[in-house]
């Protein structure tokens, strides 16, 4: 009786899921097809066509941080020799040697990907843990230097170009246009994402998580960890291919610094801000990704020290990313409680502004006077003219930085309080209800 | 001896370094037997139940599960084999829900394996098999929760569970009851009697209201060795368990008495 009354609960609470998921696999397609008619300017969809990219990698680079606890120094590696494959294959099917529709290009970087995940992963996934990264950061280093060594094929210092219009266009699509190719990589995104979601459904995608959070009873309830993890590597290798390949379609040459340690740094750092405890994590990671690679970096050249920022207090205070505290929000909020917490979100953002201001007025004089010392000590931040040699302009910055910095303070501990409060009582309804049923 | 024992252990030994941590140990457990394992601290216990499931291979000796060897064998293909065991430190995988717990465990007996080509939503006889398993540990209502957010008793429940959950013939269960209060405690081996029906159970414990109530044989094992094996009232009749072991036992019983009738 108990045991029939669970499964019909069980089965209308699929039901429901059932119709959420369809809105948000529909909603995540919208997006995908409207984006570039809501941002107009090639510049715009330029970064579209890079985000759907660096999703895909960013995604594929989880299955092995968030799914299975590996934490990858190199995986630039894989999504790199697929670029390069794949701007090889381009420039066949341009010469006329391979036929092959260009829309399939990126399945050669991936299939590289995978390739190259299957004889390099090998080694790699023999170790779990700190062996584990030591080696993925090793391998990535040969790669690299591999990458100058074979000019021939990695093009040396100048990279390898190639040009996307080749062979027969179909119904008239060339991919010239860039609005063309983007819908070519929207369709592979979306193919790409509702993939690596349908792994984590599956078998090995559960001993995967398996793996990751306990890899010595795995062993004991009949499973091969090196195996799972292996098997983990060559499907994330595949993905990464793929994203290789249509960077290569996308930007038309593939340099040898695709497959350094500065990509792979990249993927990591992103996929972690976004959240890896999350499946969707790693996508709000590569818009992040993308849009401070391309927008940040032309607002202010302290950029990389932005990033370094953000990252340690996303490390410090929200270790499972941007997504985590969406979903803990979206917790509260299921329970009817997020109100009380929205106006404190609004001072705490304003005294985050402070500081942002604060810091960031200090150290864009400080890059001022280091590198555009010729132009003189005035500038402008955020429109606000300042002199760099000035003490008022200091002064203001140092105030506005510590105000910002005790106002946070102060507004945090209270805030934690709440929230703390608003978790327990979270909690004793759940247990309530538990009760209850 | 026409039959196979479901476990045999033929002169095991096991050396860390110089340390000789078990010393030439014979056991034959018939199939379908309850066998406790007790002896004192330091005396071997856990290491022999590494050494059968294959988390440390014997430094001599042969292991026969149904008559086939296993010495020396990867714990998982010791577990495909039909041996499944439990932890003394709940060994659980920490971030998954109890029923994705259970379900990991009846995975590889069904036959998934690695699949990736196929759903596990639509992996009805897994999914069943770790509903089962579920509610025969009684944690059904705790379906969704994070295994590192259940309660003590909830994890060795579970701990239990994931061990029985694949189907393994012999089960090795290493201090099952450790940790638990008096009353947790009985319910745990009515608990633990029901999990095991028809199957071969061999369990460390230290509870000698468990290890006689629970029990078809006992095995004594101190400092390495097999002092005696043999059904309770034999063991319990015998002079030298009494000595080696149960004397200490008793000797403390009397002591703790002593003190406490002084105290009054």
């Amino acid at each position: 009786m108990a045991m029939a009354e669970n499964v019909a609960a069980t089965a209308v609470a699929s039901s429901r899921n059932m119709n959420w998921r369809w809105v948000i696999w529909g909603g995540y397609a919208l997006v995908l097809i409207v984006a570039p008619l809501l941002w107009r300017s090639s510049l715009s969809h330029t970064m579209l066509s890079q985000m759907g990219i660096a999703i895909v990698a960013c995604l594929a680079y989880n299955m092995l941080l968030g799914q299975g606890g590996m934490l990858s120094f190199g995986h630039a590696v894989y999504s790199g020799l697929g670029s390069f494959f794949a701007i090889h294959a381009l420039n066949m099917v341009s010469g006329g040697q391979l036929t092959l529709p260009v829309s399939l290009v990126p399945l050669v970087g991936g299939l590289a990907g995978m390739v190259f995940a299957v004889l390099l992963g090998y080694v790699t996934t023999k170790k779990a843990g700190t062996p584990f990264a030591m080696i993925t950061l090793g391998i990535g280093e040969l790669v690299f230097a591999m990458s100058l060594m074979f000019p021939g094929f990695f093009g040396g210092e100048g990279g390898i170009s190639g040009n996307r219009v080749a062979g027969k266009p179909l119904f008239g699509i060339t991919f010239g246009p860039q609005i063309e190719l983007y819908y070519l990589i929207a369709l592979y995104t979306f193919v790409c994402t509702a993939a690596m979601f349908a792994f984590t459904r599956t078998p090995l995608g559960r001993m995967l998580n398996a793996v990751r959070d306990n890899p010595e009873r795995v062993e004991f309830i009949g499973y091969d960890t090196q195996f799972v993890r292996y098997f983990a590597f060559i499907a994330s290798g595949f993905f990464m291919g793929i994203a290789g390949g249509l960077g290569a379609m996308n930007f038309e040459i593939v340099t040898a610094e695709v497959v350094g340690a500065a990509r792979s740094g990249a993927y990591l750092l992103f996929t972690f801000l976004g959240g890896a405890t999350f499946f969707f994590g790693p996508i709000i990671g590569a818009v992040l990704m993308v849009l401070a690679l391309v927008l940040l970096s032309e607002l202010t050249l302290a950029w990389l020290l932005w990033l370094g920022l953000i990252f340690t207090f996303m490390v410090m205070y929200a270790p499972g990313g941007i997504a985590s505290l969406i979903m803990m929000n979206l917790r509260v909020a299921a329970f009817g409680k997020l109100k009380p917490l929205l106006p404190w979100y609004l001072v705490l953002g304003v005294a985050a502004l402070m500081i942002l201001a604060g810091g960031g007025a200090m150290i864009e004089m400080v890059y001022h006077l280091q590198l555009n010392q010729a132009l003189g000590p005035q500038m402008k931040f955020l429109g606000v003219p300042l002199n760099a040699h000035g003490v008022g302009s200091w002064a203001a910055a140092a105030l506005l930085l510590l105000a910002g910095i005790v106002l946070f303070e102060i507004l945090r501990r209270r805030f934690a309080r709440l929230w703390n409060r608003i978790q327990e009582e979270i909690e004793d309804t759940v247990r309530q209800r538990e009760a209850a049923a | 001896m026409s039959q196979a024992h479901a476990l045999e252990l033929r002169q095991i030994s096991k050396s860390f370094g110089k340390t000789q941590i078990i010393r030439g140990v014979d056991l034959a457990v018939k199939a379908g037997e309850r066998v406790a394992v007790i002896g004192p601290n330091g005396a071997g216990k856990s290491t022999l139940f590494n050494l059968i499931s294959g988390r440390f291979a014997p430094s001599a000796g042969e292991i026969l599960l149904d008559g086939q060897r296993i010495d020396g064998l990867r714990p998982y293909e010791i577990n495909r084999r039909g041996l499944a065991r439990s932890f003394q430190v709940s060994n659980l995988f920490s971030r998954l829900s109890v029923f994705e717990n259970l379900r990991c465990a009846v995975l590889w007996g069904m036959g998934y394996r690695y699949a990736f080509w196929r759903f596990l939503a639509d992996a009805r006889d897994a999914n069943e098999r770790a509903e089962q398993v579920m509610t025969m540990i009684r944690l059904q209502r705790r379906r969704e929760v994070l295994a590192m957010n259940l309660t003590y008793a909830e994890q060795r429940a579970l701990e239990i569970g994931i061990t029985i959950a694949g189907g393994s013939n012999v089960i090795l269960l290493d201090e099952p009851t450790a940790g638990m209060s008096h009353s947790e405690t009985a319910q745990f081996v009515e608990l633990i009697r029901e999990v095991t029906v028809g199957r071969t159970l061999l369990t460390v414990e230290h509870d000698m209201g468990v290890v006689f109530g629970l029990a078809d044989k006992i095995a004594v094992l101190v400092y390495g060795e097999v002092l005696a094996f043999d059904v309770p009232e034999a063991v319990r009749a015998d002079p030298r368990v009494k000595e080696a072991y149960l004397g200490s036992v008793l000797a403390e019983q009397q002591a703790d008495s002593v003190r406490s009738k002084g105290g009054s």
